[in-house]
Order: structure tokens, then sequence, then C-alpha cells
């Protein structure tokens, strides 16, 4: 391993550029500006699941006294189905436009339909109500199994599977050797279905902006989003404004997890602000983040894993069906691309299945599906060890994927750290430690890995000096788990300074260059290559400007310690220049000191975690607990190891309630009947216990640093390490998620087969 | 309907403002008296991001009527740090992690600087249950209670 381990910055728990703003209540979120003038809007939300748009008269929301501007569908540019894919990354602008607001189908209560703009948002709110549309209701279905069904309610009557009219909008597959004869030859073949209910993920921030459009066209979003480059350019599709227009200026973001990948106000912001001449504000309710943004999929998914008595997985099937909502778009390629890779399976086949049904559609949601397929395989493979009667993490290590191994998805795996958090895990005080008395509860241990691909892309930097010798530099990425930190640590030990004389600021779409969205676990593995390549860049004009002052060549000249130095003896005697010295000179030394880099960033390795759960469950209430995690990750390298073990723990503490709580509730009506914190059941602080991090660093060699994404796999094994760990108190495996307290007395009372079906 | 006026101390200033009858506190500190630093999560009580307190007693703001402040005493994020000097808790959160996106970190230290003029010196259990009424998304909880208790023990020592 070629860890430098002198580093000054680099893996230091210094303190985040944004801190100080946040823990005094100064930071800007996307709720917390007004505007001179600023009016209100509201949006009005079908209250059917499904129905098509017979008419629709805002006359009388008009001429309400306080209202300044009425949209609806006609405002908003269309994108024909037949004229096929307008893609903006994985969004296609078809599905965009009806997302935003119904065309001529309503296809989920919550789908906007129209939106008012007025003076208060009392007004606002009022106006809507007096929208009068016509709708004729259609069947719907929600649950896949219910789109499945050959008589079900078609969301969209063009799309065809199999020739007919059909609910499933996608499907792919990969594929390695040939599982029927693998299958022919394991000992032990289990095959078990699963089924994971819609899960949101959860920000605290409701989505907001603020928009002003002038006279002459050019707008300002303020907003919260994971990229203020997609709410520009879809702003920009959506509306007919060119992007060049659009300022959109990144407010702190309040949590985003994948959910705000896509725009859902923006655009109706802005068509209200040019309609009615004002800055227009939005806000959406808790219910409305609930009914009509995200959640991630509802799932079914069918594994079979056979292995031979000696351990080795001979071969493996999993059929992954993911509910995309209202628009196709299910996080397939996650679920059927991540499940199965950190093994080495020499005859696999994983299938992913679209499906659309009547629900809000699905936005991405921290490594989106690949927690839901591994949550079905981790599970079989602890039945297939426990046939074998081998350790759960001795099957792992005996199947581990390492180099050279070819995933089915594609690629072959350079130097990959699987391996290692599997023995780490191993070799964890909590693996060793024995379970301890649960006082009349029974307790249990389970483990589980994952992976997820993360990601490279485009990103761009500058960095500039300031006239006394300081640093600002400038992203284009939303910061939304410390990112900052990790560019001011990187940044400071390459120029030899102290981390607090960098400025790390987040840049709007008209300051600094294309950035692509914070997801993918791609933001600090991206940016710190811009990054580094600007400082750089940087500190070869510092050089430059040294061996100019001192008039020796510019390659006799090192940095180190912040200053420039004579590079030996034989360049001559020099007192070594500062970094506030070269900058005093600047203006006469051929001016302004700065570097900006733009790149479409490559060499993002994946990522893998093995995570160890116990749990205690009270077999009277049926309450399931976690008492005791450990997550292991390899992370590449730990720029800040306090925000790395952040979104270890994070991403642990979303599985626990996915696994034990979280769920969406339909009513009879197909609507959200749990569009709120208090019966959407996130976990608070006194549902969890410590959550302990093992940071494996097998540094990226693609990457200057050694960065590998880290904020998406501390999701993917944890739904199977609570489910294994809740067989180990139970000696029963459940099938479903969540498992909650009256899920869990459902299957503790049932019969014993029951249990397994 | 006319607006009110309401009398009030706001982190420990005498402050006047007008409201409509059914606003709620956090929507006189967010509109009137521009305090944004308290958030709506939820408007409901469930989240916490709105923590504030009345009489040094902790409340979500969300659930107060703005007209309830009226001669009382509130306290809000805004007047946690006395000018430049942070609270030891403001301290403790930047320095172990504490926070991500920041949007519950209002809230949180509000309600943890209430816990610790109640109890110098609580349990584990007691910060987790103290602080079940703050939702954090990001943290998983880990490090705000271990930088509340640390806060509490650095407290205890001075």
């Amino acid at each position: 391993m070629n860890v430098v381990t002198n580093n000054k910055w680099i893996g230091q728990r210094t303190i985040r550029p944004d801190g100080m703003d946040k823990v005094t209540g100064r930071a800007q979120f996307a709720a917390d500006t007004t505007m001179p003038g600023m009016i209100w809007g509201k949006v009005l939300r079908s209250p059917h699941p499904h129905a098509r748009i017979k008419s629709i008269d805002t006359s009388k929301a008009e001429k309400l006294p306080g209202v300044k501007a009425v949209v609806t569908s006609k405002d908003i540019v269309d994108f024909p189905i037949e004229k096929g894919a307008v893609m903006l990354g994985i969004q296609d602008m078809r599905w965009m436009c009806r997302n935003v607001m119904a065309r001529d189908k309503a296809l989920f209560p919550g789908h906007p339909v129209a939106a008012v703009a007025a003076t208060t948002e009392a007004i606002a709110e009022e106006a809507c109500k007096l929208i009068e549309v016509d709708y004729e209701v259609l069947p719907w279905s929600i649950e896949i199994d219910d789109a499945l069904k050959p008589d079900a309610p078609v969301l969209h009557e063009f799309n065809k599977f199999d020739g007919k009219p059909s609910n499933i909008v996608g499907r792919l597959e990969h594929k390695k050797g040939d599982i029927a004869e693998g299958f022919k030859k394991a000992d032990v073949v289990i095959e078990r279905t699963f089924t994971t209910r819609p899960v949101h993920q959860g920000y605290i921030e409701p989505h907001a902006c603020l928009i002003s459009v002038a006279p002459d066209g050019k707008t300002t979003i303020w907003s919260s989003s994971q990229g203020q480059f997609m709410v520009r350019a879809m702003t920009a599709y959506l509306t007919g404004i060119p992007q060049s227009d659009i300022r959109a200026i990144p407010a702190e973001i309040g949590g985003g997890f994948g959910g705000k990948t896509i725009v859902y106000l923006e655009p109706l912001a802005t068509l209200l602000a040019k309609k009615s001449g004002r800055p227009v504000k939005m806000v959406m309710t808790r219910e409305e983040v609930m009914r009509a943004t995200g959640p991630t999929s509802g799932s079914k998914s069918t594994v079979t894993i056979g292995a031979t008595k000696d351990g080795k997985i001979v071969a493996a099937h999993g059929t992954f069906y993911l509910q995309a909502g209202a628009f196709p778009g299910s996080p397939i390629r996650g679920a059927a691309g991540c499940s199965f890779t950190p093994y080495d399976i020499p005859n696999l086949l994983s299938e992913g299945y679209d499906v659309c049904s009547n629900r809000s559609k699905v936005a991405a949601y921290r490594a989106p599906g690949a927690p839901i397929g591994a949550y079905a395989v981790e599970c079989v493979l602890d039945e297939v060890a426990e046939a074998l009667k081998m350790d759960p993490l001795d099957f792992r290590l005996k199947n581990a994927a390492k180099e050279g191994t070819k995933a089915a998805h594609g690629p072959v795996f350079p130097r990959i750290g699987y391996i290692e958090t599997v023995e780490a895990a191993k070799a964890s005080p909590h693996y060793a430690a024995p379970l301890g008395d649960g006082h009349g509860k029974l307790r249990g241990r389970g483990v589980a890995s994952g992976f997820w691909f993360n990601a490279g892309g485009e990103s761009s930097a500058q960095v500039n000096i300031t006239e006394d010798g300081n640093v600002v530099v400038t992203t284009g990425h939303p910061d939304i788990g410390g990112s900052r930190a990790g560019i001011a640590n990187i940044c400071a030990e390459l120029l030899g300074i102290d981390y607090r004389r960098v400025s790390v600021i987040i840049g709007d779409t008209q300051t600094v260059g294309f950035s692509n969205l914070t997801g993918g676990s791609r933001v600090l593995f991206a940016s710190s290559m811009v990054v580094t390549q600007s400082t750089e860049k940087i500190i070869q004009t510092l050089r430059e400007r040294a061996a100019k002052i001192w008039e020796i060549d510019p390659e006799a000249v090192k940095w180190e310690n912040g200053a420039a130095h004579p590079a030996s003896p034989n360049a001559g005697q020099f007192e070594p220049l500062t970094l506030e010295e070269l900058a005093e000179k600047a203006p006469a030394m051929g001016g302004p000191i700065g570097a900006g880099v733009q790149l479409n960033t490559q060499g993002a390795d994946g990522g893998f975690g093995t995570h160890v759960c116990d749990v205690e469950v009270d077999v009277d209430l049926g309450i399931a607990r976690v008492i005791r995690y450990t997550a292991v990750q390899d992370v590449g390298r730990a720029i800040h190891p306090g925000y790395v073990e952040g979104q270890l723990q994070g991403g642990v503490a979303q599985g626990i309630g996915w696994a034990l709580n979280e769920e969406y509730i339909y009513t009879k009506e197909g609507k959200v009947d749990n569009p709120g914190f208090l019966d959407y059941r996130m976990p608070v602080c006194s549902d969890l216990p410590m959550i302990d991090c093992i940071m494996v660093e097998i540094p990226n060699p693609k990457h200057p640093q050694g960065v590998k994404g880290v904020g998406e796999v501390p999701l993917v094994p944890v739904m199977a390490a609570v489910a294994n760990a809740i067989y180990n108190a139970l000696g029963k495996r459940f099938y479903a998620l969540p498992m909650s307290p009256p899920k869990v007395l459902e299957v503790l009372e049932a019969p014993t087969q029951q249990a397994a079906e | 309907m006319a607006k009110v006026h309401v009398t009030t101390t706001i982190n420990g200033e005498p402050m006047e403002f007008l409201c409509e009858p059914s606003d709620t506190m956090l929507d006189a500190l967010r509109g009137p008296l521009a305090l944004t630093g308290s958030k709506e999560g939820c408007a409901s009580g469930d989240c916490g991001a709105c923590s504030i307190t009345i009489d040094d007693r902790l409340v979500c703001s969300c659930l107060m009527l703005a007209v309830e402040s009226e001669g009382h005493e509130i306290r809000t994020i805004e007047g946690l740090a006395q000018g430049e000097k942070l609270h030891p808790l403001q301290q403790k959160f930047l320095e172990m992690a504490a926070l991500q996106c920041g949007i519950c970190t209002s809230g949180m230290l509000v309600a943890s600087d209430a816990l610790l003029k109640k109890n110098p010196d609580p349990s584990e259990e007691e910060v987790r249950f103290w602080l079940a009424g703050n939702l954090c998304r990001c943290t998983g909880y880990d490090k705000i209670v271990r930088a509340v208790m640390e806060t509490a023990a650095e407290m205890r020592a001075n």
C-alpha cells in the first residue's frame, strides 16, 4: 500500500469551511432567502392515482384578488413521446415535462396539475382551490404484482412489452457463463423471493426555490439541489429560456441522498415569475415531499444461488422487478449490476425489470437499486452458508471478487479492496465479541457485503490566489457530505499552507465551469482531480515567478511549505519567497495568479463494504433493535476521516430505517397514508447505537490522492445484515421489508413453514 | 383580519413584531424577525429543526403561536454564541464533525444546550432520548451524541 503517512492536512480532521455558518444559523438554505417584491407559488395536485384530464378552468383563480399568475401544462415546453428520447444524464425530458406538470393524464395522487402565484401563501392556496379540473378517473395500480397483471391499467399506452401494451417499460440483463450448466454442478441450491417497500430519501429540508425573471428573460434561480447545472439545464428545457440566461445559484442543501437530482418546482416558479414579473418563492410542505417527490422503488426480487459442498458458488440467478412510479426510470442498473458483484461467480444471470405504476416518479436514493438487490442476494448467501455449515464471512472470502475477476456488468477488476473488508470484519472486536445476555430478549448477529459502481464525470474548478496570498477554490458541486472540507485539505496539502488559508466555495452556473451532479459518490473523486490540476498549475506559476525574481531557471525552483526555494545549493543562495510575497509581487510579475481546470474525469473505482450487525428482539412486542453495528469499507483514501465516517454512519442509519420501519403505506384509494415524519418512521437518536467504522484504505491508483467514492456503499449491505441478524436471533427468516413490530409478530406467531414461504 | 402587535424578548433583546393571529412562532422568526436559523422540516413538531426555547423551556417553534411569545423570553440558534465566542457545543460540533448538511444543526444545538442546562452529566441514553425529537438524516447521530457528551464533560471540568 502506498499510503503517504506524513501528510500535514490530508487525513486530518480539519474544521469544515461551511461549518461556522451552520452552527450559528447563518447558512442560507433554499427557503431562507427573500427578494424585494417577492410573491408565493403553490401547486394544485391531482387527488387521483390515475385520471385523464379533460379540461382545466383557471378563470376563477385568476380573478381572485392577489393572484398574479397561473400556469398549467400548456405553459411547459412539450417533449412529444413519439419524437423519441431527449436525455439529460439519465433523465428523459419527455418524462420530466410530464412529471413537473401532468399533461393529458394525472398519474399519481400529488401529480401537479396547475400552479398559482399570489401575494401571500394563503391566497395562492385559496386560488388553487378555485381551479376547476375535469377528470375522467381511471383504474390504477400501485404494487408491482398489480401492475403486472394481464388486465392491469396501463399507464403509458404506447409502451409495448412482448408485443402487448404493458407497464414493463424497461429490462436489462447481465450474463456470464451458462446458469443451467452451473446449477447442475451445485450441491446446494437455494431460491427465495423478497419484497421491499418504497422508502423516501427523507432529507429534512423540503424542496424550495426562489426565482426572479427580468423582462429581458434573464433568470436567477436560488434553489437547493444536487446540481445547479442540472437545475439550469432542466429549467431551460422546460421553459424555453436559453441556458446562458439562467443563473442557478446553489443554496446550501439540507440533505438530498439522490432525491434532489431532478427538478420539481424550478420550472413552475420560473414560468410564474415570468408571467407575473415578480420574484416567486415556492416551498414544499412535508406532505408534498412525501406524496410527490422520490421515493425509491418498491421491489420484488427472486434470487437463486447454487454452491458446491466445498463452499464455491457455481451459479446464481437474480430477477429484480423495481417500481418506477409514474414514469420509466427505476434503478434496475444498480439492482442487477451491483448485487452479485462482490463475488466471483462463473455462471450468472442478473435481470432487472422497470415497472410503471401509479405512484410518484422514482428518484435516485443512495446507490440507487443496489441496496434492493443486495438485500435479496446477501440474505440467500446467508442461507447457503448455513446449509454448508460455513461461517458467513469465510463463505464470502472463498467466493470473493479480486483483481482480475470479470464482473458480469463488464469490467475486469483492477486491485480492489473487497477481501480486505471481509478480513477486517472478521478480525474486528465486534465479530469476536459474545452477543451478551438480552435479559429475556433474543439476540443475534448477521453480516452482509455490498458494492457500488462509483462515478467520475465532468467537473470544473477555479483556484485563485488572493492579493494577500491566501487561496479561494471554487468548484461546481453542491456539498452534501463535507466535500468542501476534503478539498480544503487537499489544496492546503499541495500548497504547503495552513488549511484555514484555503476558502472553498460552490460557484453558481455562470461563475464556474460545467460540473455534473452531486451523485454517484463522485464529488470528492472528481473535484479533487480538477482542484489538484489547478493547484499544480498555480505551483508551476509560482515557481516561474520566483525564478524570474531570482533570475534562475524555473526548473531550479522547488515549492515546499508554502514557499519557493532554490531546488539545490547549485541553483544559488536565495531567501525563500512565500505565497504571500509572490502574491504581493504578482501585479509586477505577470499579473494575477490563478488556474482553472475542466475535465471529464475517469478512473473511478467501485467501492466495497462489509457490515456486522447485532440485534435484540423483544418477542412479546415484536420490536427489533440494532444494538451494535460495525461498517467496514474500502474507502480508497480518507481525505477527511471524520466525514468519511459520517458517510458510513449516515448510510447505515438509513439502512436500519429501511430494514426495520420505513415504508410507504397506501390507502384503499391509492393515496399515501403516512405522508409525514410521525407515521413515516425514520430512525431517531434513541433508536440507534453508536455505529463503528473500520476504514480500509486501498488507494485508487488512478487518482492523485487515491480517492474512491464513499457515500453510497454504506447503505447497500444494511438491510441484509439486519435481516440475517434477526434470523440469527429468532431462527426465522424474513423475506419482506420492513421488519417492523407488527410484521415481526406476524412471523413469530405463524406456524414455522409459513415464515419461510 | 388585522395583524397583532407582539412585544417579546428574543436572544436577550427587546423585540416587537406584527403577525397574523394564526402565524406560528416559526413563521414570525423566519418572516418579520428574519431569524432564518430555525428551519421548517415538517411543520408538525416531528423533526425538531425549528427548536427554540421559551423561558428556558425547549419547544418546537412550529407548534407555538407567535402571539404566545408576548412577554416571554425566546432564545434561538442565533443567540447561542456570545458575539465572536462560540458556545462550547458549537465548537465541539465543528471539531467532531457532528454535522453534515446542517439543516438539523440549529435545532440539535438548541436542544442540546437545553439538555445540558437541565442535566450537566447526561448518560448516552439520556442524550439519545432527549434528542429523539430532533431528526438528522445525514449523520446516524453517532458524532452528535459524542459531541454532546464530550462538551458536557468539558463544561463540568471548567
